[in-house]
């Protein structure tokens, strides 16, 4: 049944954004009940989320979103292309594909926040273990193979590790799970910087590649000694085992929601009041901070060429960064902290409707 | 159409029939011209689709696309060898196990099975054709990575002391190319069987009646009567096999690791051409990795045509060979 729904939803999304395409140079104002008003494309991470606040807003304003969940490089792709109103990235863009979009510049809008976390498999341990950014980078590079190690044992006195082999495990398909993971130990672990590097696909020194958040966690789930990442919210709610992972306060924090928010409001501190929200947040400052946090972003373009879209676009964004993040948190997404939430919606008041072409 | 259908059914207006028929029978032949041209016009289309797309790629790192062993997004080197050489093995891992395991059960509801058996056991086998790969994927990593990394790696490594051989050297974790063959085998088995057992129900009765009359036992029979018989039938079979685990992406990207790296252990994970374009073409937003891509989508397109070609040619060969 939701498989039909989605189906039936992405044909009227096809349909409509070739109808936006063909209209758009004619600033339509015939989008009326029944049709779609805007759509978007992109990060399949945000997702459950997006689909909550898209349909509470059609419940309450009349305005219906289409989302394409084809994951960041798609949405950017079809928002480069103009095909949709607005994307959804889970890495910023690069100034190289913010150049090559047809429709100007583009704002990056900072919607709430999602946290990477490790998770592994060690028979007969009932406290989550402790890893620093260096443990983290040297199990996933292959230089520490087994659990007994003492890189691993020092971080956790009074812990008994097996003397198994490490099965490291990432992800196979390009991710915005796996460029917040590398981006974190890009950051943290210089030599990590200088042999793998980061992005949504690395050349992992070791391990077994899976597909998906599932694909990981169930590979991690079924083989002893195996260690991996997943999204914050998809281990929580399937209770995997998390390790907690030093900040860069040298505090060890696991990661919950709140935690995620604290690195949001720690690295805003350091914000430049001009800033395009174009930033990591990973190794945030901050003695709660969670460390491998990210933002996820709505990818609109400052000038809008339809006026009327425009207005519902910034009165849809206005409302999921009030009355939107609220939601966030049940469903394991972190909000964005309240002072910079207000410091996102007035860079929407810089977007500009009356772009005429 | 219609007007066809019912002049046929009208016996006393014969005399209009003939021009009529002749009417439709243009018509007839033009839709199915159309109909024989559309298929190659689209095969045509998507190969010139592929290999423009592929054209930077090809145009800036050249063969090393199919040579070089590192595929490194992020520093710009593109090199798919363990991809083309995880097809290859896994799908030929594939063919070894399928191929018998499928003639056998050709022969036997051809040859052996009572009239009641033959049925069932037939459809069931056709069944396996009709699973989606994602459920074959999904089976594979509850059920038989499990299997394989507990009760069937362990065997050769341990009860026959095989682990320092290269075949099956190193860890067993269980997602491996011996997984994607085991999956892909299962996958392949239908087709290979179904043809099977139709060309060897299609040999004449007379050439068994014939073997058995000479004196031959019932095995001398399928094996020097039967069997050569069908052998290009058998041929094809295979072959069909083979094209399906040459493209089959989604159950094989979900067991065989994913792992760019070329081993001759069976028990380490690798990549296929297919999993790798499955697995990075959606996040893919830099334009040479994109057109690495397709290039990679390019060399599989190649090798299936090559590989119908070689069908083509054994069918061809056996069925000339036999005629002499």
């Amino acid at each position: 049944m939701r498989a039909l729904k989605v189906a039936a939803l992405m044909l009227l999304a096809v349909a409509c954004s070739k109808e936006g395409a063909n209209n758009s140079s004619t600033a339509s104002s015939t989008a009326s009940s029944g049709s779609v008003d805007l759509t978007g494309a992109g990060a399949t991470f945000p997702y459950p989320l997006y689909s909550k606040w898209f349909s509470d807003y059609a419940g309450r304003t009349g305005v219906k979103i289409n989302y394409q969940s084809i994951g960041s490089g798609g949405g950017i792709r079809q928002l480069s292309e103009g095909t949709v109103d607005f994307g959804a990235s889970d890495s910023p863009m690069s100034d190289d594909e913010m150049k090559k979009a047809k429709g100007g510049p583009i704002i990056h809008i900072p919607t709430v926040l999602g946290a990477v976390v490790v998770i592994y498999n060690v028979p007969g341990l009932t406290t989550p273990i402790s890893l620093t950014a260096r443990a983290i980078a040297d199990i996933f590079s292959g230089r520490i193979t087994k659990w007994s190690d003492t890189r691993i044992t020092s971080l956790n006195p009074g812990v008994t590790l097996p003397g198994t082999d490490i099965l490291v495990v990432h992800r196979s398909d390009g991710s915005g799970t796996t460029y917040i993971f590398t981006d974190y130990l890009t950051k943290a672990v210089p030599v990590w910087s200088s042999s793998v590097g980061k992005g949504k696909e690395v050349k992992w020194p070791v391990g077994l590649g899976a597909k998906g958040n599932e694909g990981v966690a169930g590979q991690v789930k079924q083989t002893p000694g195996a260690i991996g990442y997943v999204e914050l919210a998809y281990a929580k709610q399937n209770r995997l085992s998390m390790a907690a992972v030093a900040n860069k306060a040298g505090k060890t924090i696991l990661a919950s929601v709140s935690a995620v928010t604290a690195a949001a409001a720690g690295a805003a501190q350091t914000l430049p009041a001009n800033t395009d929200y174009r930033i990591s947040i990973v190794d945030a400052p901050g003695p709660e901070s969670y460390p491998i946090s990210s933002f996820t972003w709505i990818l609109v373009y400052q000038h809008q060429r339809d006026a009327v879209k425009g207005k519902k676009l910034v009165d849809f964004l206005n409302w999921a960064l009030t009355d939107g993040e609220a939601q966030a948190p049940p469903l394991d997404y972190a909000p964005l902290p309240a002072n910079m939430a207000s410091k996102v919606r007035a860079k929407l008041a810089t977007i500009d409707l009356a772009a005429a072409q | 159409m219609t007007a066809v259908s019912a002049h046929w059914l009208d016996k006393d207006r014969r005399k209009l029939r003939v021009e009529e028929f002749s009417i439709g029978d243009r018509i007839y032949e033009l839709v199915t011209a159309a109909c024989a041209l559309v298929v190659p016009a689209l095969v045509v289309s998507i190969a010139v689709a592929i290999f423009a797309a592929a054209w930077p790629a090809f145009a800036k790192l050249g063969l090393s696309i199919v040579t070089s062993s590192s595929w490194d997004v992020a520093g710009g080197s593109f090199g798919a060898a363990p991809a083309l050489f995880g097809t290859l093995v896994s799908s030929a891992v594939a063919l070894i196990i399928a191929t018998p395991l499928a003639i056998g059960v050709a022969i036997f509801l051809s040859e052996f099975s009572p009239a009641w058996l033959r049925q069932p056991v037939g459809f069931l086998v056709d069944l396996l054709a009709a699973i989606p790969s994602v459920v074959y994927g999904l089976w594979g990593i509850f059920v038989l990575i499990p299997l394989l990394r507990e009760q069937v790696m362990p065997f050769p490594r341990d009860t026959l002391h095989l682990g320092a051989t290269p075949l099956f050297r190193g860890p067993a974790y269980g997602p491996s190319m011996l997984a994607a063959g085991v999956i892909l085998a299962i996958m392949a088995l239908p087709y290979i069987s179904a043809v099977s057992r139709e060309v060897l129900m299609a040999v004449p009765r007379s050439q068994r009646e014939a073997a058995l009359a000479l004196g031959a036992t019932r095995w001398e029979m399928i094996r020097d009567a039967v069997i050569p018989y069908a052998r290009s039938g058998i041929i094809g079979g295979i072959m069909l096999g083979l094209g399906r685990a040459l493209g089959e992406t989604m159950a094989v990207t979900m067991v065989i690791g994913n792992r760019p790296e070329i081993s001759a252990s069976l028990f380490a994970p690798g990549y296929t051409m297919a999993s790798l374009i499955a697995n990075e073409f959606s996040e893919a937003t830099n334009d040479l990795h994109l057109s690495a891509l397709m290039a990679v989508g390019a060399v599989l397109f190649v090798i299936t045509l090559i590989v119908n070609a070689i069908a083509r040619w054994l069918v061809w060969s056996v069925s000339r060979s036999r005629a002499k």
